[in-house]
């Protein structure tokens, strides 16, 4: 019995070696926010509209593209899945489609009125813009916000293939997300030998 | 001004006999003050036939018609317009930013003045199908438009000043205003629109002179807001009972039901009674709304003075393919069986040419006009549409071929009657879908809907028609077929002329009686508006029409919607890919004329 346990023992710390010494090399463990703000802390991030500026460029980084990222959102199924639920579930879908646009304008072409940066589509759900684009500040939480700006921008394929959702479940209104020719992001999150054809 | 009257009504009393004997429609009683050379009203006399007793422009000579004059409205939108011709002025109103302008007919079109109502850009946001005005009103010296922000507003057509504006719905609730005013006895008739964003429908009645409203009607929830009182004695037993507006819902879904107004309204002055169509319930989802759902999707007969119901009928009960019932009700005088009957006619979306006893909401006839599968026909025992349970909407499973689309074989846009060939002329469309219902939830001011569509052309592979409709004979005299949906108006007149535009942005000039293609004229963009014909002080009939395509049809070229989703503008894109490739954005007025 004693031996049994102390074989136990040994097996475990051995594990728990193992997985110290290596863990960290073959797995980082996702980090997620089990606790995101909550509606009331709906702010917009740091922004601005356009690249055009009187004088000198600003010192420091582009505020839409530096600055804490909130990338790591287009980066991760997990996100985008979410994001396309909710586009559905907050009845972006009425007005924009599945990208292709209705009462307003399309998601999944190349033409972006506010920004394609994803801190500016976060502004563009947030405050609203004045032809049309309701606010949503105050309803939605942030971290949903994101998460929905992210999928936003895997309609145009402006997010990874690999992260980017596939077919779904329904009437086959476009080609899936994830088959788009994908597009390097803004920010130079893919080095260019990526992108390039193998 | 009143020498020009005078000058123009001396005129048409000096055209040759012929004109004399086309007198127009039976019901076809022009508006006060209103002269036949004149264009008041968008469905031109309170009958709605859109039929002009005017004939100079002849099956024979039309092929000399050419370009009088021409107007860009600055706005390129959807034209869905009709232009208003009264006090040798014409009115045009564009979509959003709904300008309205007058141009002096006795310079060519000159412009006399415009009005800015500015309405709020955020309206543009809930407007389910393009920004769309279907037209001004004129009445006594006022002019009266609705804005997308739902205001309704008097101008006075001399001067162009502001005479009352007033504000009638909500843009947070998804409420926008898009029909063309109706006038009838002094009231200004208004209805909002927003069937696609889970608003509560209604009619409303206006002082003419100060804009106070005179009575609201809802077309859903309890019969004192409905305005149903002891006068209503419906034909069929399915709409008789208490409160069926509230208890053909589920709890408190009429009050996000639909069953607006953003359609034709007749006038019999004889029965004192207006028609108006109600629209489709919301959401699209039938599953989320078991139950008849009263009273959209059908019609009412109303006392235009109080608003007090008289009749109703529905065309769809229960809709289950979004088919709106808002289209036009021409009033006719015709023999049936040996009997002179008060008809109303009405070519749906549901795909069947109705002919209705308009005293009692009675349905004589029901016959399909395009490819119906979605329905069986219409029981006429019960006037219940006969579903085909096969085309019914299930959550999650997408219904492929239902026909008509959603749209309908029919939408607004609206047909014409000619007294002399007793037939009517219908502009309209060939279009199926396939149908996926998915869940949705309400939440004010954003859309409703609850369904993933995707339509393409019906059988035959056309996306529109325009028929020569014979409603005794049950059966089409002749039917023009055309590459896209025909989303224009059409007018008939008793020069044996029949007008109407194509979405590629032809505007043609058919034989009333044979449908042959008489002159045709390529316009800068595709044609969605509403032809009308006048004559003008110098004595000489002019045909007036607005180029611009848009709308529900054309929303792909005017809002520059992506087709490679299927399911974008509610689904009409995938039906509409090809549009970009036959004509572009525009918004300009034409007007012919002999040489």
């Amino acid at each position: 019995m004693r031996a049994g346990i102390f074989a136990a023992f040994v097996i475990l710390v051995g594990a728990a070696v193992l997985l110290l010494v290596f863990g960290p090399i073959t797995y980082v463990r996702e980090a997620r926010e089990f606790r995101p703000d909550p509606v009331a802390a709906t702010a917009p991030p740091e922004i601005r509209m356009t690249d055009l500026q009187p004088g000198l460029p600003l010192p420091g980084p582009n505020p839409n593209t530096g600055g804490e990222n909130p990338s790591w959102y287009e980066r991760n199924a997990v996100a985008l899945s979410e994001g396309q639920r909710l586009f559905s579930a907050m009845n972006c879908v009425g007005c924009h489609s599945h990208g292709g646009g209705g009462m307003g304008p399309p998601l999944m072409d190349d033409k972006w009125i506010y920004g394609s940066d994803i801190k500016n589509i976060y502004a563009t759900i947030v405050e609203g813009r004045p032809n049309g684009m309701p606010s949503f500040r105050g309803k939605i939480p942030p971290e949903q916000v994101w998460q929905i700006a992210a999928y936003v921008r895997s309609m145009a394929g402006l997010t990874p293939k690999q992260a980017s959702p596939s077919r779904p479940d329904h009437l086959q209104a476009k080609a899936p997300e994830a088959s788009y020719p994908e597009q390097p992001p803004a920010g130079g999150l893919i080095p260019p030998s990526a992108t390039a054809p193998q | 001004m009143r020498i020009g009257l005078l000058v123009a009504a001396a005129l048409l009393l000096a055209m040759p006999a012929g004109a004399q004997t086309a007198t127009p429609a039976p019901n076809s009683v022009a508006p006060a003050n209103a002269a036949e050379g004149d264009w008041v009203l968008a469905p031109k006399d309170y009958a709605n036939t859109r039929f002009s007793a005017l004939d100079q422009i002849t099956r024979d000579n039309v092929k000399d018609l050419k370009l009088a004059w021409s107007f860009s409205t600055g706005v390129n939108r959807g034209q869905e317009a009709a232009p208003i011709v009264a006090e040798q002025t014409m009115f045009v109103v564009t979509p959003y930013p709904n300008i309205l302008y007058a141009l002096d007919l006795t310079q060519g079109g000159a412009l006399k003045w415009k009005y800015e109502p500015r309405p709020a850009p955020a309206a543009q946001g809930v407007a389910c199908c393009d920004v769309v005005n279907r037209g001004a009103a004129y009445d006594q010296g006022r002019v009266f438009i609705n804005t997308l922000d739902n205001h309704t507003v008097a101008v006075d057509a001399k001067t162009g000043k502001e005479i009352w504006k007033v504000k009638l719905g909500d843009i947070n609730q998804g409420e926008t205003m898009t029909m063309a005013p109706m006038v009838v006895n002094g009231l200004v008739l208004v209805g909002n629109s927003g069937g696609e964003m889970g608003v509560r429908g209604w009619i409303q009645a206006l002082d003419a002179a100060t804009g106070t409203v005179k009575w609201k009607a809802y077309n859903t929830g309890p019969d004192s807001e409905v305005l149903i009182g002891p006068e209503f004695t419906p034909f069929y037993e399915q709409d008789r009972g208490k409160d069926l507006g509230v208890t053909t819902w589920p709890p408190e879904a009429w009050k996000i039901g639909g069953g607006t107004v953003w359609g034709w309204i007749s006038y019999d002055p004889a029965l004192d009674l207006i028609y108006h169509g109600t629209a489709n319930p919301g959401p699209w989802n039938p599953e989320q709304r078991p139950g008849d759902n009263k009273w959209t999707a059908g019609i009412f007969a109303r006392d235009p003075q109080t608003g007090q119901a008289r009749w109703f009928y529905q065309w769809a009960p229960h809709d289950l393919h979004d088919y709106d019932g808002i289209n036009e009700n021409v009033l006719v005088d015709l023999e049936i069986d040996g009997q002179m009957r008060k008809l109303l006619l009405r070519p749906e979306r549901t795909g069947y040419v109705y002919v209705m006893d308009r005293i009692t909401g009675e349905v004589l006839s029901a016959t399909p006009f395009a490819a119906v599968n979605s329905s069986k026909g219409v029981d006429l025992k019960t006037g219940r549409l006969i579903e085909n349970e096969e085309k019914h909407p299930v959550l999650g499973k997408v219904i492929r071929d239902i026909c008509p689309a959603a749209p309908g074989a029919k939408d607004w846009n609206p047909s014409a009657w000619s007294p002399l060939t007793k037939l009517l002329y219908i502009p309209h469309n060939n279009l199926c879908m396939d149908w996926e219902s998915v869940e949705t939830s309400y939440i004010a001011g954003t859309p409703y809907v609850g369904a993933n569509v995707k339509m393409y052309f019906g059988p035959g592979g056309h996306g529109g028609e325009f028929t020569a409709w014979d409603p005794i004979a049950k059966k089409e005299r002749w039917t023009i077929r055309e590459r896209f949906p025909v989303w224009s108006g059409t007018v008939a007149t008793a020069g044996g002329v029949v007008f109407y535009g194509t979405m590629e942005g032809w505007f043609k000039a058919v034989d009333a009686e044979s449908g042959q293609v008489l002159w045709q004229q390529r316009l800068g963009s595709g044609i969605i508006g509403q032809p009308v014909t006048y004559l003008a002080p110098d004595g000489k009939q002019y045909v007036a029409i607005l180029s611009g395509v848009g709308g529900w049809a054309g929303a792909i070229v005017a809002a520059d919607l992506d087709a490679r989703d299927a399911t974008a503008a509610l689904g009409f894109v995938n039906a509409m890919s090809e549009l970009p490739n036959h004509t572009t954005k525009g918004g300009t007025l034409y007007v012919f004329a002999l040489p």
